[in-house]
C-alpha cells in the first residue's frame, strides 16, 4: 500500500489523473474501518485532509462547502436548518471531527445522513479532474446506486453548492438511539418560502436518496393555499396525505437494521412531524 | 514507511506498514498504552486522542496521513489543569470500574470542558455520546464531569 498526502488540490488532481486506481481517503470513518477490518487493501491511498481548497466554505448568497469540511463545521457555520439537524445527527463527537461532506459524497452510502437534505436542497455536487473542466451534477444524477457513484476514476469531489433556502427545513432519523447510527431511515423536507420550492427527499429506503415527487406536489398546494409568507398548521388529513404520498414514494428492502414495512411505516411519521415543523417556521 | 508526531509534547517517530492506524502505531510501535484498542471502527470512543486539537478516534486515522501532526493522548492529560481535574475527578466520583473505557472519557471530558468549561447535562451527554462504558452505567462518569467542571 502506497500513501500520499498532496498539500493542494492541482496535485491531487494530476496525482488522480496519473493513478486513477487511487482511493481517495477524507476522515477515513469509512475506508479505515474497512482496512482495519481486512475488508479493503487498496493499493494506494490519497489522504486528503492536507488538501487547503478542500476545506474551504462560503455561505453567502449561494452556498459552497469544500469535500472536506467535516460535519462539527457544518454544524457550525451553515445556516440551512435541515443541513445543520443532519450534521448533528452523525456519530459522535470524534466522528463529526473526522467525518466530511466530501467523504458522504464520495461513499454514496443510501444511508448518508446529509445526502437526503443535498437532494432536497437541490443542490450540485462539484467534481474535478486534472484533464478536465468542474462537472457539476444534481444528487440524482450523482448517485447511482448504493455506494455507486457518478465519480470517474481521475476524479476528485472538490465541493457541494446549493442556495441557501430559508428556515423552513427539518430533517429527521429514525435508529436504535440518538448518536451513533446509521440511519434506519432518514428524511428531508426543505420548504424555502422565497422561491417557493419544496425539495423533499429519504434516505435509506432505497437504493439511492429518493425524492417523493408526489408529496412535493402536494406539499407545494399546502403552501399555496395557506400563503408562502405565513406559518400554518396543515390539517391532520393533510399531514396523514403528505406521510402516505412519502411511504408510497419509498422503495425499502428487509435488513439488518429494520424491514420494509416499518421503513414504510417511519417514512410516514417522520414526514408528517417535517412538514408540521416547516409549515410553523417562516 | 517512516512517519514522526509530536505526541504529548515529545518528537516521536517510528517505520511503519501504511495501512496502520495511528491507534496501533501509539500502542504497538511507540508503547503507548493508554490508549485502548476496542472496536476499531469509532464505535466506542476508548481510543480517543486530540489529532491538531481535534478529538478523533485513533484508530480511524491513518498513521501514515497524519505524519508530522500533532498528537495528545491520555498520558498527556496530566500536563494541564483541565486534564488534571478530569482525571481526579473520574477517581473521586468512581467513574471508573474495569477501566478500559476510562482513558476515552478522560479525553473525551477534557475536550469538552476545554471549550465549555460548565456544561448542562444534555451537553454532557451528547459530547460523550462517542463512548461507551459497559460497567457504570454513565451515572457516576457524568458527576465526575460536573465535579471537574466545578473546579474549574
Amino acid at each position: 500500500m502506497e500513501v500520499s498526502s498532496p498539500r493542494t488540490l492541482a496535485e491531487a488532481l494530476d496525482e488522480m489523473g496519473a493513478q486513477p486506481a487511487t482511493v481517495p481517503l477524507a476522515g477515513g470513518t469509512d475506508l479505515m474501518v474497512a482496512i482495519n477490518f481486512g475488508r479493503e487493501r487498496p493499493e494506494r491511498v490519497m489522504a486528503l485532509r492536507r488538501v487547503e481548497e478542500l476545506h474551504e466554505l462560503t455561505v453567502n448568497r449561494r452556498v459552497r462547502c469544500g469535500a472536506g469540511v467535516t460535519y462539527t463545521r457544518l454544524l457550525e457555520a451553515v445556516r440551512d436548518p435541515a443541513m445543520v439537524q443532519a450534521a448533528r445527527t452523525v456519530g459522535s463527537p470524534q466522528i463529526r471531527n473526522a467525518g466530511t461532506l466530501g467523504g458522504n459524497l464520495g461513499t454514496c452510502s443510501p444511508a448518508g445522513d446529509t445526502l437526503p437534505v443535498l437532494a432536497a436542497l437541490d443542490a450540485e455536487v462539484v467534481v474535478r479532474s486534472a484533464a478536465g473542466a468542474e462537472r457539476r451534477l444534481n444528487l440524482g444524477e450523482w448517485m447511482r446506486g448504493p455506494k455507486k457513484s457518478a465519480r470517474r476514476p481521475e476524479e476528485l469531489v472538490v465541493a457541494a453548492e446549493w442556495d441557501p433556502a430559508g428556515s423552513s427545513q427539518a430533517f429527521l432519523k429514525a435508529g436504535t438511539r440518538n448518536a451513533m447510527v446509521i440511519a434506519v431511515a432518514n428524511l428531508a423536507l426543505v420548504v424555502d418560502r422565497v422561491r417557493r420550492r419544496v425539495g423533499l427527499a429519504m434516505g435509506s429506503v432505497g437504493p439511492t436518496i429518493l425524492r417523493a415527487q408526489a408529496a412535493e406536489d402536494f406539499a407545494r398546494g399546502l403552501f399555496e393555499e395557506a400563503g408562502w409568507e405565513r406559518p400554518h398548521r396543515p390539517s391532520p388529513a393533510a399531514a396523514e396525505r403528505f406521510g402516505a404520498l412519502c411511504a408510497e414514494a419509498a422503495a425499502p428492502i428487509d435488513d439488518v437494521r429494520g424491514t420494509a414495512a416499518y421503513r414504510r411505516h417511519v417514512v410516514a411519521v417522520m414526514a408528517r412531524r417535517a412538514l408540521a415543523r416547516t409549515a410553523a417556521a417562516v | 514507511m517512516r512517519v514522526s508526531f509530536e505526541v504529548n509534547g515529545r518528537q516521536l517517530a517510528a517505520d511503519v506498514w501504511e495501512g496502520e492506524s495511528l491507534l496501533y502505531v501509539l500502542r504497538e510501535r511507540l508503547g503507548l498504552w493508554g490508549s485502548k484498542n476496542a472496536c476499531e471502527q469509532g464505535e466506542c470512543g476508548s481510543c480517543s486522542v486530540l489529532l491538531d486539537g481535534q478529538l478523533v478516534c485513533a484508530c480511524l486515522v491513518l498513521a501514515a496521513a497524519a505524519d508530522g501532526s500533532r498528537v495528545r493522548t491520555v498520558e498527556g492529560m496530566e500536563a494541564d489543569r483541565v486534564g488534571r481535574a478530569v482525571q481526579e475527578a473520574m477517581v473521586e466520583a468512581g467513574g471508573v470500574q474495569c477501566g478500559f473505557c476510562t482513558p476515552g472519557f478522560v479525553v473525551s471530558i477534557a475536550d469538552l470542558l476545554s471549550k465549555d468549561p460548565h456544561p448542562g447535562v444534555l451537553a454532557v451527554r451528547e459530547a460523550l455520546a462517542g463512548n461507551i462504558c459497559r460497567c457504570t452505567g454513565y451515572v457516576r462518569i457524568f458527576e465526575a464531569v460536573q465535579k471537574a467542571a466545578s473546579r474549574l
